[in-house]
């Protein structure tokens, strides 16, 4: 079961002479909730696309759900799930019709996406919203539901940047419950946030500093290290010696 | 004009200066429609291939095919004969095929001296292309007729435009439709755009009003204008040698005018549109469309169906348009065009009315 | 005088009621905070006293004026920054700045001391355009921007949002100088746990206001007994403690899920009840703003 599913190398991307991510090596284990943090450019979202498939590694290197991220993104992209807060969803199609085009983009056959359709239109009792086009929706039922859609094709590892700005607390813990519902059916979760209280919810938390990970390890033992009360201290104790802005 | 006018000024004329590839674009499409019109596309019609068919090579007839080979906007291929026409045409080898009828001579004379007779001329031609042929057909019947121009019924005079040349109809139409696209989609789109990045709440809390905010904006562009009008007014008279026999000082002060309308129709759309996508579908559909099919600009007004001659009739191009041709070509005074003139004021005034009163100081 | 005065304030868009009958005052010179997730009306309250719309009801005065009658006298006097950091990206920093006193009658010059603190650390790229900047340092810009003509009463809807955790710390920090200078600041945040810098807090969601207090006084409103569990699996935990005798709720809280306790609840018998898990533990937590939070929202 404790298979490794994220398994970087030396990984680096420079642009020009700029080294957005250096040489930053990391496993992750299956069902682990693994939050992945930093400052607002520090290389995060660089190093997030190399793990996605959808930018090339200057060096290095790393494997995704199995398949190397320098030749074989397309493949990576079939076996991963991937939400942001920015973009999830169509707002001017029903939630009906969003479940049927992401599972039409991943390749479910029409029974199995009838299927799961209604499986998950069940587990968040939505069943009566299958039809309500998803722009109606607070903003809330929107971010569980972008999280089912990313997990419909049961991939191996959900990616999810910035999933819960906004939302309220309560929300935000449904959220996160559904979050431990699918690491404990065997998912991997890789997350960015910006709320420290929610990087307490990770199993294990990497910190990007200047393209680097300065930091990693479970929160509890985060702290001790660092001899914090919280991640949030963790964290800007370990983000105030950034050199680089954005 | 006090200190934070200025600075308002300062900041467009800043945003548009930043922006390189629209003042590229601003600065390019005048000059580049200028020549595009001005020679590449024309329908004057140059360089006629013409092939002659005549049975009896009589004097008459001889005449007639010198007078076309001499003529420049002819040349002149051959003799061919009946059965070839078809092919020498298919084949592009020949635009139009002259057939003389046999006895060419005796009816010409009957038919100058009034006594009824069966044409003495056939003109064969290729009308894949209608402008070509139509322009084609008029030439050669000039040209063929030319020796009995005197006995000829009609007496044409080409005025103020005897070479026909295409140019000069165009250049109107491209002011008209110019100064739409600056003035009215690209003040509408800087406005829209403040909305959507959100900088327009920060302006309407501060204590200046909002029609400041607007004339700033519009000063600008309103400058920009003014230098692609002199652009091709400059193009028009020295490269394109548009007669300008109206004054160019009319010519400009009646540009003012349809500047300052398009101005407020850019204001008008920017107080319906809320994104910048929206501004510019606005332009391109409520305003490029109508210009370059009603105003004059491609088709004359007079051959649209009656409900688009009313239609026309609101687009304020068609009456700059009109104004501008007539000041032009056929060397109007500002005087002579009053009523174009009027026309546009008035637009003018209830455009500029509108938009100021539909212009909220706040976000409702 | 109170700096701000709302009374009964509503405003409904279509169907939507925005904000539902809120009434609240700030003091001069107080540090105010409007806590909520989006959808609570936070940037509608902003948008009416700021006087950019107009409300359906109630009334509410800034700086002694009206907000409907007045409205002109209100836009010179206080600083505005929306949502979205309102600089133009184009421009540089320098230009920005510029623009914006002039665009209140003033010079950049006149207000320098009072920006200085904050300017300073971005003044160095004074000549970048603003499109070039990190988010932290538009941030700073903006701030500066929307003090230039030294407002009595400064409104931010959500300036930390989407900005790192060292850079909101550091706007706090700014904050709370400006607040030396008698400035009344009312903020809004989406992050709970920024409350604790403001002086006092209004807790609010989908347009009504759930509780106002110092953030000590609202975390004292949290009554019943809230215990912090965990064990090694903390899904498996979840669906156990909610099923166990006496719990009320149990949610997740950070790396610990937080547990209140109801009537009849006892610590040996919950123990006894989860024994099957590994790793089980339980000790008293000290409540938090969000703790109250999700017990208001639930009412």
């Amino acid at each position: 079961m404790n298979g490794i599913v994220i398994s970087v190398r030396n990984l680096t991307k420079c642009f020009g002479g700029f080294v957005a991510v250096d040489h930053i090596s990391f496993d992750v284990f299956r069902g682990e909730i693994f939050g992945f943090l930093g400052a607002n450019g520090a290389g995060k979202t660089t190093a997030m696309r190399m793990l996605c498939g959808l930018s090339f590694p200057t060096s290095g290197s790393g494997t995704v759900a199995g398949y190397d991220v320098r030749c074989e993104g397309e493949q990576i992209k079939r076996h991963i799930g991937y939400m942001s807060q920015r973009f999830s969803l169509y707002n001017d199609l029903t939630v009906w019709e969003n479940m049927d085009l992401f599972a039409g983009i991943y390749g479910l056959s029409k029974k199995e996406t009838a299927e799961r359709a209604a499986e998950l239109l069940e587990k968040l009792d939505f069943a009566s919203e299958r039809d309500t086009l998803v722009g109606r929706l607070p903003l809330g039922w929107k971010q569980k539901l972008s999280f089912a859609i990313a997990t419909m094709h049961r991939p191996e590892v959900v990616f999810l940047d910035e999933p819960t700005g906004g939302v309220d607390p309560v929300t935000r813990r449904q959220f996160w419950e559904m979050i431990y519902e699918a690491a404990d059916t065997g998912t991997t979760i890789f997350v960015t946030t910006h709320y420290m209280d929610e990087a307490e919810y990770c199993s294990r938390v990497s910190i990007m500093v200047d393209g680097e990970v300065r930091a990693l390890d479970t929160p509890a033992r985060l702290k001790r290290q660092f001899a914090a009360g919280s991640m949030d201290e963790v964290f800007r104790t370990l983000a105030r010696g950034a050199k680089r802005g954005e | 004009m006090d200190n934070n006018f200025l600075s308002f000024v300062k900041k467009e004329s800043l945003h548009i200066l930043r922006d390189r590839r629209t003042m590229l674009i601003v600065v390019l499409i005048p000059v580049m429609l200028m020549v595009l019109f001005g020679f590449a596309i024309s329908t004057e019609v140059n360089d006629i291939k013409v092939a002659v068919v005549a049975p009896d090579r009589t004097d008459g007839v001889r005449d007639a095919v010198e007078r076309l080979a001499r003529n420049d906007y002819f040349t002149f291929c051959g003799y061919t004969d009946n059965g070839c026409i078809d092919a020498l045409l298919r084949s592009g080898k020949a635009d139009a095929v002259v057939v003389f009828a046999a006895d060419f001579d005796r009816r010409m004379q009957q038919a100058v001296s009034g006594l009824p007779s069966s044409p003495a001329i056939q003109l064969v031609l290729d009308a894949s292309n209608v402008n070509t042929a139509g322009a084609a057909t008029a030439y050669l019947q000039g040209v063929l007729l030319g020796a009995e121009s005197q006995q000829s019924l009609f007496e044409t005079h080409m005025l103020f435009n005897p070479q026909m040349k295409s140019a000069f109809n165009f250049v109107p139409g491209i002011m008209g439709l110019l100064f739409i696209l600056i003035c009215a989609m690209m003040t509408s789109v800087s406005i829209v755009r403040e909305k959507e990045a959100g900088t327009m709440e920060v302006l309407l809390v501060s204590p200046v009003r909002p029609f400041k905010i607007i004339f700033a904006k519009m000063i600008p562009y309103f400058a920009i204008s003014c230098i692609v009008l002199i652009m091709i007014l400059l193009l028009a008279r020295y490269l394109l040698d548009v007669p300008m026999s109206g004054g160019a000082a009319g010519i400009f002060s009646l540009s003012m005018l349809y500047l300052l309308l398009s101005l407020s129709l850019g204001l008008l759309v920017s107080t319906i549109a809320r994104t910048q996508v929206a501004a510019l579908l606005i332009s391109a559909v409520v305003m490029m469309m109508p210009i370059l099919m009603l105003s004059g600009m491609l088709f004359p007004i007079e051959n649209l169906p009656k409900f688009f001659r009313v239609v026309s009739n609101i687009i304020p191009a068609r009456w700059y348009i009109d104004a501008v041709r007539k000041m032009m070509i056929q060397g109007a005074s500002v005087m002579d065009v009053w009523q174009d003139c009027a026309i546009l004021f008035s637009m003018t005034v209830l455009l500029l009315g509108v938009s100021i009163k539909k212009f909220n100081d706040k976000l409702e | 005088m109170n700096a701000i005065d709302i009374q009964r304030l509503s405003k409904s868009f279509g169907r939507v009621r925005a904000l539902d009958a809120v009434s609240f005052s700030v003091g001069k010179g107080e540090l105010f905070g409007l806590i909520g997730p989006d959808g609570a009306g936070k940037t509608t309250l902003f948008r009416l006293l700021t006087t950019l719309l107009t409300p359906d009801s109630g009334t509410a005065t800034v700086d002694g004026f009206d907000i409907v009658n007045d409205y002109l006298s209100i836009r010179s006097r206080v600083g505005y920054m929306p949502g979205r950091f309102s600089l133009y990206p184009d421009l540089t920093v320098e230009e920005n700045l510029e623009f914006f006193a002039a665009l209140f009658g003033v010079r950049a010059k006149e207000s320098y001391d009072l920006i200085a603190p904050i300017y300073k650390q971005i003044e160095p790229f004074r000549t970048r355009r603003t499109g070039k900047l990190s988010g932290g340092m538009k941030q700073k810009l903006a701030l500066s921007c929307a003090l230039i003509h030294r407002p009595g009463l400064l409104f931010l809807d959500e300036p930390t949002t989407g900005v790192d955790a060292v850079s909101r710390s550091e706007f706090w920090d700014m904050l709370a100088s400006l607040k030396q200078n008698g400035i009344t600041i009312l903020v809004s945040t989406p992050y709970m746990d920024e409350a604790s810098r403001c002086d006092r807090i209004a807790l609010c969601n989908e347009g009504r206001i759930l509780g106002i207090d110092t953030p000590d006084g609202i975390v004292r409103r949290f009554d019943a007994p809230l215990y912090a569990v965990r064990a090694s699996n903390m899904y498996a935990l979840l669906s156990a403690a909610r099923r166990a005798e006496g719990v009320a709720e149990c949610y997740p809280f950070g790396e610990v899920h937080h547990l209140v306790a109801g009537g009849g609840f006892d610590i040996r018998q919950f123990m006894d009840q989860l024994n099957e898990l590994d790793g089980l533990s339980i000790k008293p937590a000290a409540p938090t703003i969000e703790d109250v939070f999700i017990k208001l929202m639930k009412r």
